[in-house]
């Protein structure tokens, strides 16, 4: 579904500031795999993710989406096979306008958009289904504009949003990082539900050690721009936080040393 | 004072079709956009010319209408192809607009006195002439506020509104937003040149400085329609921008009547508009908002 072959990226090249982000990054999503991505800060897990995305172009190598050379489309052209949810609530949906309209959008998602009426009450009834069983009670809200929601909700309405129109990928960067706990791990539940409920092809970047276990069927670890490990199956059934630290300490010679990552 | 406010509707009512078009930039797409300063005088200069050469007047104002759209493209490439900064775009825009207008109207000032225009027919029809006015701008406001908002609505229009407001969603939505950028501008300054050649007609000449200040009287109009006529849904929110312009054509027209001198009206304006964008600032200012702090929570 998703492949990635051999991506170099590399920031302000020429200068002193200049950042080799992704080095040599090949992975294969089968249709369907629900792929964990940790690291420390600074890994690439979000530059690999932006770059999926098309938010920057690459600087070698190539990808591909549902067998669709994508390497050099534009942000927005991609965004017809993938859908995204940021690690800012506020980023994912259009704050002055109301419920409704943000989900019409997400409706559309990769068809051109002409004159037709923005949102017809068909879809009103399908919102209010959708959104009844997120049990946020955002069903009588379609009204509303969407910044008078918390952070919790609007994270749950971008969700729906990314999976609305059923996406080829679903990219998820450190999605519930800016939330408290309780809210993180209702909206971690809710991702779960609906990635099993339309068997999504997944990739979701965590900080979180014990969330990266928990969820999916494979774990990948990246570390200084490259994928230091790449667990999948019963062996990442069976993984322990413990383990995964002393695995990442043979492959990469080094100590795991991130703080967030080890209080939580 | 009948006839004051009667003048000032005639004119509002003009000024609000400019004042719609500089709400699409500043609010909808929140983009400053300085290109309406040339776009109106390139609307004058264009029917103007068109009327004096003796050009169907109706025509003409269609042709400055589609001249302003021009104009939007214009900034829209140079903003989002070359990727100069908006309000930049809007400057580089407006001073070639200079150059151009001149070269249409091929002096700085063309008289339109005596020459049949748009008002007109309605002159004909036995109304006076502000009547005429009031009659033909009410019918464009009103037209043109029911377009926008079908316009709005639509897929389209939605995707517009979107990128105002935020265009990293918007994108990963899979929508250009580059190209609802640049719709968004020609709408707004074909709407400003209509504005303009409509003026320019009402007032039986056009001028290469009438558009001097013209972004600050629009921006004028749009904060006191928000403030007076509140912002509840889409349709209240255009028609508040027509009440606004003709209240600030009102204001205007009482403090000349109270004596003050023309030649100060744009001191007055830019005034005006700074203390009314400084209005929320003020307000905490003068009404520091309440924080209530537990038992708790307070220091020992």
């Amino acid at each position: 579904m998703l492949r990635i072959d051999g991506v170099y990226k590399v920031f302000n090249p020429g200068t002193v500031n200049q950042k080799t982000a992704l080095r040599n990054v090949s992975l294969t999503m089968k249709e369907g795999d629900f792929i964990t991505l940790i690291g420390g800060n600074g890994a690439g897990k979000s530059t690999l993710l932006n770059c999926i995305a098309g938010v920057y172009g690459v600087d070698k190598g190539s990808i591909n989406i549902a067998e669709v050379d994508v390497t050099k489309l534009t942000e927005y052209k991609r965004a017809a096979f993938l859908g995204r949810v940021f690690q800012d609530p506020m980023m994912g949906t259009a704050s002055d306008m109301i419920l409704e309209e943000n989900l019409a959008l997400a409706l559309r998602r990769g068809k051109a958009r002409g004159l037709r009426w923005g949102i017809s009450n068909k879809e009103r009834e399908v919102y209010r289904e959708l959104l009844s069983h997120l049990g946020l009670g955002l069903e009588h809200r379609l009204n509303v504009k969407v910044k008078l929601l918390s952070g919790g909700q609007r994270q749950a309405i971008t969700l729906l949003m990314a999976t609305l129109n059923k996406p080829k990928v679903l990219l998820l960067d450190e999605h519930t990082a800016a939330l408290d706990p309780k809210t993180a791990s209702i909206v971690l539940d809710l991702t779960e539900r609906l990635i099993h409920e339309n068997g999504l092809t997944t990739l979701m970047v965590t900080h979180n050690m014990r969330d990266a276990i928990r969820y999916g069927n494979r774990l990948i670890m990246m570390h200084d721009g490259r994928i230091f490990l790449d667990i999948q199956g019963e062996e990442k059934k069976k993984l322990t936080v413990e383990e995964l630290l002393a695995r990442f300490g043979s492959a990469s010679g080094q100590e795991f040393s991130y703080d967030r990552a080890l209080l939580s | 004072m009948v006839e004051v406010v009667k003048g000032a509707l005639s004119l509002g009512l003009l000024w609000a079709i400019m004042t719609i078009g500089v709400y699409i930039t500043y609010r909808i797409l929140s983009i400053a956009d300085l290109t309406v300063e040339g776009s109106i005088t390139l609307g004058a200069a264009i029917a103007a010319h068109a009327i004096s050469s003796g050009m169907n007047p109706y025509l003409g104002t269609l042709i400055a209408l589609f001249g302003g759209m021009a104009a939007g493209l214009c900034t829209g490439l140079l903003h989002t192809k070359l990727k100069i900064p908006a309000l930049l775009s809007g400057i580089l825009t407006m001073i070639a607009l200079y150059s151009i207008n001149l070269r249409v109207m091929g002096k700085a000032n063309i008289s339109l006195l005596r020459m049949e225009n748009v008002y007109t027919v309605f002159e004909n029809m036995g109304l006076e002439p502000t009547w005429a006015t009031i009659t033909l701008g009410a019918m464009s406001v009103l037209v043109i506020v029911c377009l926008l908002y079908w316009f709005f609505g639509t897929e389209l229009g939605c995707a517009i509104r979107a990128t105002g407001n935020n265009p990293y969603m918007v994108r990963a939505q899979g929508i250009n937003t580059n190209t609802m950028i640049i719709i968004g501008l020609i709408i707004s300054n074909g709407l400003v040149s209509l504005g303009g050649a409509l003026i320019a007609q009402n007032q039986n000449f056009s001028d290469i400085g009438m558009g001097t200040g013209s972004i600050v009287i629009g921006l004028a109009s749009v904060i006191i329609g928000e403030v007076l006529f509140g912002k509840r849904n889409f349709f209240m929110r255009l028609l508040s921008l027509v009440f606004g312009a003709i209240t600030y054509r009102i204001i205007i027209a009482f403090v000349l009547k109270l004596g003050m001198h023309s030649n100060d009206l744009k001191l007055f304006t830019a005034i005006t508009v700074a203390i009314a964008l400084a209005l929320p600032m003020i307000k905490d200012f003068v009404n520091p908002p309440k924080i209530s702090i537990g038992e708790g929570e307070q220091d020992a």
